[in-house]
C-alpha cells in the first residue's frame, strides 16, 4: 500500500471547498491515518481562486501536496480544475464539477473563459466531469454540490464507505444530514466507476 | 450538538495552527486575552471566545491598545495573550519595545502571525527581526502541536525570565490543520496588582538598569536554550546537516529525511552551544527558512562558516516542498506530467450586494477616485470601478489624502477622496482626520460603514453594537466622533441609493472645506436578506449597452450579447442594477418579505 495520499480540493470562494476537505480529513482519521490539511483564508474568499490540500497516510510532514505527487485533484468548478494540473501525479485522477463561474477578469473583458472541454482533449488530461449542480438540483438543495462530488470521488480514495458516512455524520449539521448523506450516495453512486 | 472544547480534556483531534494557539492558552491558564482581527491570526480569538469560557477575551479598536491591555492584566499577574497579524505588530512596536524592559509579572505571549507569499498582506515582514530588536524572546512553532505546546513553554519562560514572549507563526501554521493531543486545563491564579515604580516606570533612572537586565536576560537563556527541548538535533547522514525552523522543517523532513537537522524552536536569543555542536557535527550546512536570511545572517556572523542558504533558496514568497528540494536535492525534482495551462486570473471581488459597490461606482462614474485602505474595499482598484490609487497602512488613506493636499493644493488633489472602512478608521483613522482638521485641510473622507470588520471574515468591532463573544456593547457614534473632532460638514447616505451617492459626491467634492461623507448599509454577511426575489434581464427590452456590467457585480455576465443575472448569486436586497439600466430592461420585485 502507498504510505501517503495527496489530495488538492479546489474551486471558487463560497463553494463548500472547506467542508469538502473537513468531511476529506474525518474519514481519513477514521480509517487510522495521520491527517495533514491547508488552505488559505482571508483575501482568497471573495470569489477568488479557493484551494486546501489534504494528505493522509502513516506519517506526514509537510501539509503541502508537491507538484507532481497527486493522486486526486476534485474540482469544484470547471475551469478551476485546470489551474493545478502540474500537480498532478502521472497515475493520478482529476474530478471536476462542470459548472462554469465566470471570474470578473472575464466579466470585465479582460480576459475570455477558455474551452475546457478543448483543452482537456488536447493535453489528454484524465478529467471527469460530473453534473453535480443537476444532481444536488433533484435533490432539492444546491448546497450539496459539494458532499454529491465528495461522494463521486470516494471509491477512488482508500477510505472505507463507512468511514466517509460517519465522517459526513460528523461535519454536517443535523438538519442537513439526510440530504447530504443522500448526495453522497448519489455521488458515489453514479460516478463511482 | 458538537461539545464545546473546554469540556474535553484528553485524545487526540485535528487542529488549526490558530486553534491549537487558543487550546494551549486554555490548557497553561491564560486568564485575559486581546487582539484585534488580522488574517491569519483572526481564529485565535473566535476560538477562545467559542470555546474556551474560562479565559475574557475581546477585541481590541487597535493592536496598539491590545497590547497594553494584556501588559495590565499581566502587571495584575494574569498569565495574558495577545494575537496580531505581522503588520499587526508594528502598530504595538511601541509598547513591546518597552515592556521587554518591563518585563512580566503574569506571563505574556504575543502571537505574531507573518504572511510569507502576501495570501492577505501588504507587505512580506519577517517579525523574527522585530523580535531580536525588541530583545524578546521569539519561539516558531512547526505544526499544531508545537504551536500548542509552545503557548505553554512561552508563558512558563515568560515568567521564569521575566520577559515577553513572542510566538512567531506563519501562514501555513495558522491554517494548516494536523494532530494534537488535548490535556487538561492548569489553573494558574492571578497573583494580584502589586505597584513597582523601578520595575514598572521606565524613567531614564530606571530604564538604564532595566537594559542590563535585559542584556543578562538574553545570555541566559541563550545558555538555557541550548539544554531546552525548544531546538533538538535529529543526527542522521552528516554528510548534509539542515538549520531550519517553522514550516520549512516540514518540508526539509518531507523530502530529505536522511539528513541531519537542527530544529530551531527558540529563534531569539539563538542557542549558540547546541548550533556550534551540529556545525562541528556535519560536512556541510544548509540553510532552509522562509522570507529574510535570519538564521542564516546571525550563525554566519557569529561562527564565520561557509553555508548555503538564501543562495538557493528564494527570500521572496512562500517556501514549499518542490522549492526545497529543487534546492536540496536538484537531482531528485519529481516529473511534472501535466504542464501549466495559461488562464484567466480569479482575484477576489466585492460580493454581490456590497455596499461598497455603489460608492465606487459612483465615484468612478464622476471621474474620482480614492486613497485607499484596508479592507475588502481595497478591492475599489480592481476594473470596471478602478476608483482607488494608493494603499500603505491601516488609517493611511486619511493621512496621504492630507498630504497630497498639501504638495499640490486643492485644485491639484482633484477628484481624489478617502476611502476607510469603519473598523479601519476606529483602528488607525481617527488621529488622521484630526490632523486633517488641525491643519486646515478641505478633501473629503468616505467612511465606509458596513458594520462588520468584513475582510477578515466578519468580526464585530466598536461601531457594531456587539463584542467579540456576540453581546450586546456600547455603540461608538460615529457621526459625534467625526464631530467631535471638529468636522463641520458630516453626511450619511445609503450607498446602495445610486443617485443619492452621486449627489452627495458631487456637493462634498466641490466644497471648500473638510467633510466626512459616511456610507452607510450593512455587509452582506452581517444579516439575513429582508427581501426575497431576485434580478431579471428583459432582453426584448435591453439595447446591450454595458451600464450594468460597470457595475463589477459577480453575480452579472455577459453572455456576447446581452447581460445574464445569476440566481445562485443575486443578492435580493440590492437593486443597484435596476437603478443603473437606462431603459429599464432590469426588473425586481424590492416589496416581499422573505
Amino acid at each position: 500500500m502507498k504510505s501517503v495520499t495527496n489530495v488538492i480540493i479546489c474551486g471558487t470562494g463560497g463553494q463548500g471547498i472547506l467542508l469538502a476537505s473537513e468531511v476529506l480529513c474525518a474519514a481519513a482519521l477514521r480509517a487510522g491515518n495521520d491527517v495533514k490539511k491547508s488552505e488559505v483564508h482571508g483575501m482568497s474568499q471573495r470569489g477568488g481562486s479557493v484551494s486546501s490540500h489534504v494528505r493522509f497516510g502513516e506519517k506526514i510532514y509537510s501539509p503541502l501536496v508537491e507538484k507532481g505527487c497527486a493522486d486526486l485533484i476534485l474540482s469544484m468548478e470547471k475551469m478551476e480544475s485546470l489551474r493545478w494540473s502540474p500537480y498532478l501525479a502521472p497515475h493520478g485522477k482529476l474530478v471536476a464539477c462542470d459548472l462554469e463561474i465566470t471570474p470578473m477578469t472575464v466579466n470585465t473583458g479582460h480576459a475570455e473563459y477558455p474551452d475546457v472541454n478543448e483543452i482537456i482533449e488536447k493535453e489528454n488530461l484524465p478529467v471527469t466531469l460530473i453534473p453535480a449542480v443537476e444532481i444536488a438540483e433533484e435533490l432539492g438543495n444546491l448546497r450539496v454540490v459539494n458532499v454529491v462530488l465528495i461522494g463521486a470521488v470516494s471509491p477512488h480514495l482508500p477510505i472505507d464507505e463507512a468511514h466517509w458516512t460517519q465522517a459526513i455524520e460528523e461535519r454536517v449539521p443535523p438538519k442537513a444530514l439526510k440530504v447530504n448523506l443522500e448526495a453522497f450516495r448519489k455521488g458515489r453512486e453514479l460516478f463511482g466507476n | 450538538m458538537r461539545k464545546k472544547l473546554n469540556t474535553i480534556d484528553k485524545g487526540t483531534i485535528l487542529l488549526s495552527g490558530n486553534e491549537a494557539v487558543a487550546r494551549g492558552a486554555w490548557e497553561h491558564g491564560v486568564h485575559f486575552a486581546s487582539a484585534y482581527p488580522g488574517t491569519p491570526s483572526t481564529e485565535i480569538l473566535e476560538t477562545i471566545a467559542e470555546e474556551y469560557d474560562e479565559i475574557d477575551a475581546q477585541w481590541a479598536p487597535n493592536e496598539k491598545v491590545g497590547l497594553e491591555v494584556v501588559a495590565g492584566a499581566s502587571f495584575a499577574g494574569a498569565r495574558v495573550l495577545s494575537a496580531m497579524k505581522h503588520v499587526g505588530l508594528n502598530v504595538a512596536a511601541d509598547p513591546l519595545f518597552t515592556l521587554s524592559y518591563i518585563g512580566a509579572t503574569g506571563g505574556i505571549v504575543i502571537v505574531s502571525a507573518d504572511d510569507p507569499g502576501m495570501h492577505s498582506s501588504q507587505n512580506e515582514q519577517d517579525n523574527r527581526l522585530i523580535g531580536k530588536a525588541a530583545k524578546v524572546v521569539v519561539l516558531e512553532p512547526s505544526d499544531s502541536q508545537e504551536a500548542k505546546d509552545m503557548v505553554g513553554e512561552a508563558l512558563k519562560i515568560s515568567e521564569d525570565f521575566d520577559t515577553p514572549v513572542l510566538l512567531r507563526l506563519t501562514t501555513r501554521i495558522c491554517h494548516s490543520k494536523s494532530m494534537v493531543t488535548l490535556g487538561p486545563r492548569k489553573e494558574v491564579p492571578v497573583k494580584g496588582y502589586v505597584g513597582d515604580i523601578k520595575k514598572r516606570v521606565p524613567i531614564p533612572a530606571h530604564a538604564r538598569a532595566m537594559h542590563s537586565r535585559v542584556e543578562q536576560r538574553l545570555k541566559d537563556i541563550s545558555a538555557w536554550g541550548a539544554e531546552c527541548s525548544l531546538n533538538r538535533i535529529e543526527e542522521g547522514d552528516t554528510s548534509l546537516g539542515i538549520i531550519t525552523s517553522g514550516i520549512s522543517y516540514q518540508y526539509v523532513k518531507e523530502v530529505s529525511p536522511e539528513a541531519s537537522v537542527l530544529k530551531i524552536g527558540l529563534s531569539n536569543p539563538l542557542p549558540w552551544n547546541l548550533i556550534e555542536k551540529f556545525i562541528n557535527m556535519v560536512d556541510r550546512i544548509i540553510f532552509v527558512e522562509e522570507n529574510d536570511p535570519y538564521l542564516e545572517e546571525n550563525i554566519k556572523a557569529r561562527f564565520l562558516i561557509e553555508a548555503d542558504g538564501k543562495s538557493i533558496i528564494p527570500l521572496e514568497g512562500e517556501l514549499n516542498p518542490q522549492i526545497v528540494r529543487k534546492a536540496v536535492h536538484p537531482g531528485t525534482t519529481k516529473e511534472i506530467t501535466f504542464s501549466e495551462i495559461q488562464l484567466p486570473a480569479r482575484p477576489p471581488a466585492l460580493c454581490a450586494g456590497c455596499p461598497h459597490r455603489g460608492a465606487f461606482y459612483c465615484l468612478s462614474k464622476l471621474g474620482g477616485s480614492s486613497t485607499g485602505d484596508i479592507g475588502c474595499y481595497t478591492l475599489g482598484l480592481m476594473p470596471p470601478h478602478n476608483a482607488l490609487e494608493t494603499t500603505v497602512c491601516m488609517g493611511a488613506s486619511i493621512g496621504v489624502l492630507a498630504g497630497i493636499e498639501k504638495a499640490v493644493g486643492r485644485e491639484g488633489m482633484g477628484k481624489l477622496v478617502a476611502a476607510i472602512g469603519e473598523s479601519t478608521f476606529v483602528h488607525s483613522g481617527i488621529t488622521g482626520l484630526i490632523d486633517m482638521v488641525y491643519n486646515g485641510n478641505t478633501g473629503t473622507v468616505m467612511i465606509m460603514d458596513n458594520s462588520l470588520t468584513a475582510m477578515t471574515g466578519g468580526q464585530e468591532n466598536p461601531t457594531t453594537g456587539k463584542n467579540l463573544r456576540g453581546e450586546p456593547a456600547p455603540v461608538l457614534d460615529l457621526e459625534k466622533l467625526v464631530k467631535a473632532c471638529g468636522v463641520k460638514h458630516v453626511c450619511v447616505v445609503d450607498p446602495h441609493d445610486l443617485p443619492e451617492m452621486e449627489k452627495v459626491f458631487k456637493e462634498e467634492m466641490n466644497r471648500d472645506e473638510l467633510s466626512v461623507i459616511i456610507t452607510r448599509r450593512p455587509c452582506i454577511m452581517a444579516y439575513k436578506p429582508i427581501r426575497k426575489g431576485i434580478a431579471v434581464v428583459d432582453p426584448e427590452k435591453c439595447i446591450s449597452c454595458k451600464l450594468c456590467m460597470k457595475l463589477g457585480c459577480p453575480a452579472i455576465t455577459w453572455d456576447g450579447e446581452k447581460p445574464e443575472i445569476s440566481k445562485h448569486l443575486c443578492w435580493p436586497d440590492c437593486n443597484m442594477c435596476v437603478q443603473v439600466c437606462p431603459v429599464d430592461a432590469i426588473s425586481k420585485d424590492m416589496g416581499g418579505q422573505s
